[in-house]
C-alpha cells in the first residue's frame, strides 16, 4: 500500500548571497513497512527533503514546489496547525544529535507522555504507563526506574533509545530517522539498527532513513534513493544497487569505502579510490549534469543537458547520460 | 516505484531574483536599527560638534531680565531662572554627555580587555581578577560614582573615571566568558602546537574572534555611562555646575517643573533619544555580529 | 619499518582529571581517562588508536602532543624524556611533533589567511630565514596537499570541509616534523572526500616518512592505512599488535565485538552482529577488576576481580586478558 508519494520535489533557501537550490526535483514513493534510504553527502538535500515532509522548513526563507502526498494529503498545502497534528502523530521523528532534541529539564518520561497526551489525549495515568511500556520496547533495562531521570543522566544511546521512543509513541505510519547513529559509536550503532529493525517488524512503521553511511543502509534498507547537489541519481532496491551501481557516482562512493579485511589480501595496502573535487555550489545554477565536473566519464552532453532519472531495469532507476553505454567500466 | 519522467524545462528559482541593491539598500534592509540607531547617533554628535554654528548663543551669559521665557522663535526651548538659553546650553551640554559617554565606553573597554583576557588566558590569575571585579560589580554603580566623586573631587574627568570604576568590571566579566569560550576552539590548540606563546595567541588568535561581543557591550557601556553621568549631575555630585550638561540642566530645572516643565523636558528628550540611539546601534550590532544571527544558509 | 629505538615510548601514561572541587578545593570525582599507558611507535610506522568513545583515545593523542599534561608516567621521544620539558625544549619538541584535529572548521582561526596559518609555525620555530623562504615553503606545503598556490591568500571559510583538513595537514607539515598526531582526522569529512584525505595522508607519510599516530573509531579506514593498532577501552589499551594481527586473529573480546559490529556496505553480508550490549561504563568509576568485564559476555569471577595487564601472545601481538582466547574458548 502506498504511504507516501513525493512528486518532483524542490525546496530552495533564500540567503543574504542569492538562492540556495538545496533540493531540485526529487521524487519517489513510500510503501507502508518498507524502508527507504536516501544517502547523499552534506549539501546533497537529503535532510532538507525530510524536513520538507515534516513541514519543518522556516516559510519565510524556504520555499517548496511539487507535491508531498501522504494518507490523500498534500503536506506541502497543509497549514502549520494542521501539521502539527500529523507530526508526532502519524509521521514520528528521529534526529542525530539525542542531546539536543530532548529538553533537558523535563524527565524522560514527561517528554514521552506529552506526545501521547497530546496527541491520543490519555490521562497523565495512563501515559505514564503506557510510556513505561515503550521504555520497555526499546530495550532500555528498568523503565520503571529510568522514566523519572533526565536526558543528562542517560547514555548516548539511551536517549537515542528515548528518542525512538518518542517517535513511535502515537504508532505513526511513518518514521523519519536522520542520521539516527551518526553520533553513536559502532556497538551502540548496531544496537540501535537492530531496534529499529525490530520495531518495525512489529509495528509495520514504514521508515525513511537518511544517512551518508552506505554501511548503514545495507543493514536496513529495502530501497535506496542516491542524492547528489540536490537531485536523485539513482534509486534500487537495496540489494541491486550495491550489486549493479549504475551512476558513476553511486560507483564512487561504493568504491571510496574501505572495507574490513583489507589487511588479509597480499602486500601493501593500496590507495583508496577516490572521487576527485568537490560538491558543486547550490548558490549557483547547474547546468547540465551536477556530476558532471567530478566524473570521469563525463562527456559534451553532460556538460550542457541535465540527465533525467530513466527507468533502465525493473524498479531501478538512473540519471545519467551513459548509463546505457555501460559506463560501468 | 519508478516515476515516469520526461526532459524537464530549465527549473525556475523558487524564489524570484532579489533585485541588486546597493550595499546602503542592503544595510537598510538587513540592519535597520543599525542605520537608525546610527543616524540618530550621528546626527547628536554633530549638533554637539557645531553647536557654535547652530543658532546658539553663549550659554553662560546670564540675562536675568530674560529669566524663565517659554519656547519662542527667539527662545527655541526658552530660558532658565538665570536668563540663559535653553537650546544652547542643551547643544553645549550634549558635548559633556557624550564625551563622557564614549570616554568611559573606550576606558571600561580597555581595563576590561586587559584584565578579561589575562583573567581568560591565564588560569592561575582568574580566580583573583574575578574575585576583585565581582566586588566591584557588587556596589551599585552610581553608588560607587558618587562616593569616588565625593573622594577626587568634581570634574568630567573625574566623573569619567568613576563611572569607568563601576562599568568595566561588567566588560571584564564578558571578555573573560568568551575568551574561555574562544579558548576551547580546536584552532587555540593548533597554535600551541604551531609554537605560539600565549601572548602571540592572545593577539593573534583570541582578541580578533571576540571582538564582535566586545564593540556591543561597548555601546551599552555608552548609554549606561551617559546615564549615570546624567544621574550624577542631577544630584549634584557629577560634573561642575558651571559646565552646562544635561543633568546639571535637568537638576536646575527640578525645582521648577511644575510650572517650566519644558526646562527637565527638553534635555530630558535628547538624554533619551542619544542612549536609545545607542542602544539601537548596539542592538544592531550584535545581531550583525553574531555569526549564528547572520543572514547565511 | 626501521629496528632502531622507537621515535616514541609511552611508560606507564596516566591521565585523570579531577571533577567537582569542593569548596576546600578538592576534587570529589576523578575521571581515569588514560590508565597505564603503555606503547611504542617506530620512525615511518603508522600506530592507531582505536575504540569507542570516552576510551581515551582522543586523550591520549592531546596528551601526546603536550596539550594535555599526564598526571603520571613517562613520554620518551628518542629516549629522552619530553613529559616534563618547558621552554625551549618544550618548543622543539613541538617542532618535531604536529597534529591535526577531527573539525576542519574549527581547527583553524576564521580571521587568518591561510598563509599566514601555514606560516605560524615558520615563525615560531625560526624555520625560515626571509620572506622569500616563508612564501617558497608555503607553495611547497599547498602542492604537497593538493590545495591551488592562490589558496594562500584566501580565508578558511572560503574552502569546503576536505580542503580545509588539507589546510589543517599543510600547516602540521609545515614545520618538517618526525610525528603528526591525527585525532580523527578524516571522521567528519563527506565519504568522497574521506579518501580523498586518507589517500593524501598516504602519500605524505610514504614521501616524508613521518610517523603517524591515527586515532580513529573507523575500523575499516584503520584497517587499510595503519602499520600497528592499539585497541582502548576505558583509558586502557586492551590489545596491540600489527594490522593482521588484529583484524585476522583478535584475541581479546572487546577487539571481537567492536570489528564485527562495524557496518559493511554489502547487503549480502549480514553477519556483523556479536552485539555488545550496554554502554561503556563511566570513567569516573570504573569497574575493577577488568574494565571490559560488565560488557564482556565471557567474563568470570578472575574477571571482576583481577586487573589483565597487557602481556604478550606471539609475534608483535599482546593483549590484556586473563585468558588467551576467550572468545573460541568459550565457543
Amino acid at each position: 500500500m502506498e504511504l507516501l508519494n513525493v512528486q518532483h520535489l524542490r525546496t530552495h533557501f533564500r540567503s543574504a548571497e542569492g538562492a540556495v537550490r538545496a533540493v531540485e526535483d526529487v521524487s519517489f514513493r513510500l510503501e507502508t513497512g518498507k524502508t527507504l534510504a536516501i544517502v547523499g553527502e552534506s549539501g546533497s538535500g537529503k535532510s532538507v527533503t525530510s524536513l520538507s515532509i515534516m513541514g519543518l522548513l522556516d516559510k519565510k526563507t524556504a520555499r517548496n514546489s511539487g507535491s508531498i502526498t501522504f494518507g490523500g494529503r498534500n503536506l506541502l498545502t497543509l497549514s502549520e496547525r494542521e501539521m502539527r497534528k500529523i507530526r508526532g502523530n502519524e509521521i514520528g521523528m528521529v534526529f542525530q544529535e539525542p542531546m539536543t532534541s530532548l529538553n533537558p529539564v523535563l524527565s524522560v518520561g514527561r517528554q514521552i507522555g506529552e506526545t501521547l497526551r497530546l496527541h491520543q489525549g490519555l490521562s497523565r495515568q495512563a501515559a505514564r504507563t503506557r510510556a513505561i511500556d515503550l521504555l520497555r520496547l526499546v530495550d532500555i533495562p528498568a523503565p520503571e526506574r529510568r522514566i523519572d531521570e533526565y536526558p543528562h543522566q542517560l547514555s548516548g544511546g539511551m536517549r537515542q533509545r528515548v528518542m525512538i521512543a518518542i517517535a513511535l509513541a502515537c504508532e505513526p505510519k511513518l518514521l523519519i530517522a536522520d542520521e539516527p547513529t551518526t553520533a553513536l559509536d559502532v556497538t551502540v550503532q548496531a544496537q540501535v539498527l537492530d531496534l529499529m529493525r525490530d520495531l518495525q517488524k512489529r509495528t509495520g512503521t514504514a521508515i525513511i532513513l537518511i544517512t551518508h553511511d552506505l554501511g548503514v543502509v545495507a543493514d536496513i534498507a529495502d530501497r535506496v534513493i542516491v542524492m547528489y547537489a540536490g537531485r536523485t541519481v539513482e534509486e534500487a532496491a537495496t540489494a541491486d544497487l550495491y550489486a549493479r551501481p549504475m551512476h558513476p557516482y553511486t560507483k564512487g562512493l561504493l568504491a571510496t569505502i574501505p572495507r574490513l579485511g583489507s589487511s588479509l589480501l597480499p602486500g601493501e595496502p593500496a590507495r583508496l579510490e577516490e572521487i576527485p573535487g568537490q560538491v558543486p555550489s547550490l548558490r549557483k545554477p547547474i547546468h547540465g549534469c551536477a556530476f558532471a565536473g567530478r566524473c570521469k566519464f563525463s562527456v559534451d552532453l553532460c556538460r550542457s543537458k541535465a540527465p533525467v532519472l530513466e527507468r533502465k531495469s525493473e524498479g531501478h532507476s538512473v540519471a545519467c547520460h551513459l548509463a546505457d553505454n555501460g559506463v560501468s567500466a | 516505484m519508478d516515476t515516469p519522467t520526461q526532459a524537464l524545462p530549465p527549473l525556475p528559482d523558487l524564489f524570484p531574483p532579489q533585485p541588486r541593491r546597493g550595499k546602503v539598500r542592503r544595510l537598510i534592509v538587513q540592519h535597520p536599527s543599525i542605520v537608525i540607531g546610527g543616524s540618530l547617533l550621528v546626527l547628536i554628535i554633530l549638533l554637539a560638534i557645531f553647536a557654535n554654528w547652530l543658532g546658539t548663543v553663549d550659554p553662560y551669559k546670564i540675562a536675568p531680565a530674560k529669566r524663565n521665557r517659554l519656547p519662542s522663535m527667539d527662545f527655541w526651548f526658552g530660558t532658565d531662572t538665570l536668563g540663559r538659553d535653553i537650546y544652547s546650553r542643551v547643544l553645549y551640554g550634549g558635548r559633556v554627555s557624550l564625551f563622557v559617554g564614549v570616554s568611559v565606553a573606550f576606558l571600561a573597554t580597555v581595563l576590561g580587555l586587559v584584565t578579561g583576557l589575562i583573567a581568560g588566558a591565564y588560569r592561575r590569575l582568574d580566580a583573583i581578577i574575578m574575585r576583585l571585579m565581582d566586588g566591584l560589580m557588587s556596589i551599585p554603580p552610581i553608588l560607587l560614582a558618587i562616593a569616588l566623586v565625593a573622594a577626587i573631587g568634581g570634574s568630567v574627568l573625574n566623573v569619567i573615571l568613576a563611572i569607568t570604576m563601576a562599568e568595566f568590571p561588567r566588560m571584564s566579566r564578558i571578555v573573560r566568558g568568551v575568551v574561555l569560550s574562544v579558548r576551547e576552539q580546536p584552532f587555540i590548540d593548533g597554535a600551541i602546537a604551531a609554537g605560539s606563546t600565549m601572548p602571540k595567541i592572545i593577539i593573534r588568535h583570541i582578541l580578533p574572534n571576540i571582538m564582535g561581543p566586545i564593540i556591543v557591550q561597548a555601546t551599552y557601556i555608552c548609554s549606561a555611562a551617559m546615564i549615570t553621568e546624567a544621574a550624577l549631575s542631577f544630584i549634584g555630585a557629577g560634573t561642575p555646575p558651571s559646565i552646562p550638561s544635561w543633568g546639571g540642566i535637568m537638576n536646575e530645572g527640578r525645582m521648577l517643573w511644575q510650572i517650566k516643565p519644558y526646562i527637565i523636558l527638553f534635555p530630558a528628550v535628547f538624554l533619551s533619544v542619544t542612549v536609545l540611539a545607542v542602544n539601537l546601534l548596539g542592538d544592531g550590532l550584535r545581531d550583525a555580529l553574531d555569526p549564528r544571527s547572520a543572514t547565511r544558509l | 619499518m626501521t629496528t632502531c629505538a622507537p621515535l616514541l615510548e609511552l611508560r606507564n601514561l596516566q591521565k585523570h582529571y579531577f571533577l567537582r572541587p569542593n569548596l576546600l578545593g578538592k576534587p570529589t570525582a576523578t575521571v581515569h581517562a588514560l590508565d597505564d599507558v603503555n606503547l611504542t611507535l617506530s620512525a615511518g610506522e603508522t600506530l592507531s588508536i582505536v575504540g569507542e568513545s570516552g576510551c581515551g583515545k582522543s586523550t591520549l593523542g592531546k596528551t601526546v602532543v603536550r596539550l594535555h599534561q599526564p598526571t603520571d608516567g613517562q613520554i620518551l621521544l628518542d629516549g629522552r624524556r619530553v613529559d616534563q620539558i618547558g621552554g625551549a625544549e618544550l618548543k622543539a619538541f613541538r617542532a618535531r611533533v604536529q597534529v591535526v584535529f577531527q573539525d576542519p572548521y574549527s581547527s583553524l582561526n576564521p580571521r587568518i589567511r591561510v598563509r599566514d596559518t601555514l606560516s605560524e609555525p615558520l615563525h615560531n620555530f625560526g624555520l625560515a630565514k626571509d620572506a622569500a623562504a616563508v612564501t617558497q615553503r608555503v607553495e611547497e606545503l599547498l602542492d604537497m596537499v593538493g590545495l591551488p598556490r592562490d589558496a594562500a591568500g584566501r580565508y578558511p571559510h572560503e574552502f569546503s570541509g576536505g580542503q580545509r583538513q588539507r589546510i589543517a595537514i599543510a600547516r602540521a607539515l609545515s614545520p618538517r616534523p618526525d610525528l603528526i598526531v591525527c585525532d580523527e582526522a578524516v571522521s567528519a569529512l563527506d565519504v568522497s572526500v574521506k579518501a580523498q584525505i586518507v589517500n593524501l595522508l598516504g602519500d605524505i607519510q610514504k614521501k616524508t616518512g613521518l610517523a603517524m599516530l591515527f586515532i580513529s573509531h573507523d575500523l575499516a579506514i584503520v584497517e587499510h592505512l595503519t602499520h600497528r593498532v592499539a585497541v582502548m577501552y576505558l583509558g586502557r589499551v586492551v590489545e596491540v599488535g600489527n594490522r593482521r594481527e588484529i583484524f585476522g586473529n583478535a584475541l581479546h573480546p572487546y577487539t571481537r565485538a567492536l570489528i564485527s559490529a562495524v557496518p559493511q556496505p554489502d547487503p549480502m553480508n549480514k553477519t556483523r552482529r556479536k552485539l555488545l550490549t550496554g554502554d561503556v561504563p563511566s570513567p569516573i568509576a570504573p569497574p575493577p577488576g577488568c574494565r571490559f568485564n560488565t560488557r564482556c559476555p565471557f567474563a568470570t569471577d578472575l574477571c571482576r576481580a583481577e586487573v589483565p595487564v597487557l602481556r604478550a601472545v606471539g609475534g608483535t601481538h599482546q593483549i590484556a586478558c586473563h585468558y588467551d582466547n576467550l572468545v573460541e574458548a568459550a565457543a
